[in-house]
């Protein structure tokens, strides 16, 4: 096995590697959006003034963040069939899964940036006669964001690293096609790296994209 | 045109407002003035629901603010509010922050919203700044854009909360000569400042809280001939002095 690297491996499995991309991609953005834009649900619902909406999200978010991102996966591969009644398949069933774990941590960042824009801010949006849910849309959220874009970050890269536990049901992210590829043929150092190397680009990549927008909506 | 009848209202156990009354009649100037703490603030945010009040009624126009049934956003629309620390919206530009309730609340169109920003922003004094944001703006110029977006709203009256107590000295002046022009075309304000010169040119009465309770409310030239309680003279001279 030791002896001269060969890294024409990677050609030679493009296609697999490809579609473990694909799926770590997909996972990556879907988790993003939909946890986001459930998470800002969340959040505007802890801080409601109503009890049981803020009651109700505080479990939820509670209950996910106390359990290990890959039990959740398990649970909803084998769960959701039971509810449902049929089969939704393993690319389903994480999706929902991964959403809904992102979404609590989401939900936690989100609330901590609302709660950072001050009061008056508020009230300057309602004393123009804004309604509450007016306020927050085009006073609040904004700032909100643009304050938590640091930590959205931090925690779509935890995401997009921990998108490889999908081997568990079944599916091939990069990671485990990378890793498949690498015992099969025995190319352990070459793919190991390729990956190491492929996840450090996207990450930076990411990490860059997201500060220049940070500074065109800088002021 | 707003009427303010015995309100009261406590934060807990501690009372911030005791059973005061007073009024501001339509294109009347009433400038409220009071040692730090005694619920200035608080009685003005009253006036347009940003505070509620337990005891009392105070009605804009003969809506009563704390109703049941207030469309409290519509009333808030007509009445406009000065801050002390400004409170633009950080994120918009000048033009955006002078829009955004006018395309939002009122419903106008963008042109027609941009026309009108563009009109009062150049009544002010800023007519080139429309394109910053406000970071990029003096406190002077940010109070100046201030006033311009809650006129934006055409409102009815207009609510001044310590507008120049951020400034530094030499921006005073700048906001002070867009409120008095305000005054002096026939706008309905009630004014919380220091700032006696003011008070002294333009306001039709004059009111002093102390503790939660109004203890004059007198026309201007009385309360600066002689007002009457002993901690009124004593507030008095203490800010005439710096
Ligand atoms: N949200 C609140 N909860 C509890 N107490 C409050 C709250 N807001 C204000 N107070 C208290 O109510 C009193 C009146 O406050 P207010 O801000 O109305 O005073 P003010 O006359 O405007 O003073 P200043 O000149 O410092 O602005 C103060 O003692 C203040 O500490
Ligand atoms: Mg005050």
């Amino acid at each position: 096995m030791v002896g001269r690297f060969d890294f024409t491996v990677i050609f030679s499995n493009l296609d697999i590697l490809w579609n473990g991309m694909l799926i770590t991609l997909l996972l990556t953005v879907v988790a993003i959006v939909g946890g986001i834009l459930l998470g800002t649900i969340l959040a505007l619902m802890r801080l409601s003034r109503f009890k049981l909406p803020a009651y109700a999200a505080g479990r939820f978010v509670d209950a996910f963040r106390a359990t290990p991102l890959i039990l959740v996966i398990f649970w909803f591969y084998f769960a959701v069939p039971i509810v449902t009644g049929r089969p939704i398949g393993g690319l389903y069933s994480v999706l929902i899964a991964f959403t809904l774990f992102e979404s609590a941590y989401y939900c936690e960042i989100i609330r901590a940036g609302i709660q950072s824009i001050r009061l008056p801010q508020v009230h300057a949006g309602l004393a123009l006669g804004l309604t509450r849910w007016q306020a927050t849309r085009h006073v609040v959220l904004p700032q909100a964001f643009r304050n938590m874009v640091p930590l959205l970050l931090t925690q779509a890269i935890v995401l997009f690293q921990d998108t490889s536990l999908v081997y568990v049901v079944g599916l091939k992210d990069f990671l485990t096609a990378a890793d498949l590829v690498a015992t099969r043929d025995n190319r352990v150092v070459e793919m190991y790296l390729t990956a190491a190397v492929v996840y450090l680009v996207i990450c930076s990549l990411g990490s860059l994209w997201v500060r220049r927008l940070q500074r065109q909506y800088a002021i | 045109m707003i009427e303010i009848q015995d309100v009261s209202k406590w934060f807990g156990d501690f009372r911030v407002l005791s059973n005061c009354s007073t009024h501001v009649a339509k294109g009347e100037v009433v400038v409220i003035c009071g040692p730090s703490g005694s619920g200035k603030s608080t009685l003005i945010k009253c006036i347009n629901g940003l505070e509620s009040f337990q005891e009392g009624v105070i009605t804009v126009n003969g809506i009563s603010v704390g109703a049941e049934g207030t469309n409290l956003p519509k009333l808030r629309a007509s009445i406009g509010m000065v801050f002390q620390n400004f409170e633009l919206f950080p994120h918009m530009t000048i033009a955006e922050n002078v829009c955004l309730a006018q395309l939002k609340v009122l419903n106008r169109s963008r042109a027609e919203a941009e026309e009108r920003a563009a009109q009062l922003l150049n009544r002010v004094g800023l007519s080139n700044q429309a394109a910053k944001h406000p970071a990029q703006l003096s406190g002077g110029q940010q109070q100046r854009v201030a006033i311009a977006r809650a006129l934006a709203m055409d409102p009815i009256a207009m609510l001044f909360d310590e507008p120049t107590s951020a400034l530094d000295p030499e921006m005073i002046n700048e906001v002070l000569d867009v409120m008095v022009a305000l005054a002096q075309e026939g706008m309905t304000m009630m004014v919380v400042t220091h700032e006696m010169g003011f008070a002294r040119k333009v306001a039709d009465r004059v009111v002093f809280m102390d503790e939660g309770r109004i203890e004059e409310d007198a026309r201007t030239e009385e309360f600066f001939g002689a007002p009457r309680g002993e901690r009124a003279q004593m507030f008095l001279s203490k800010i005439l002095s710096h």
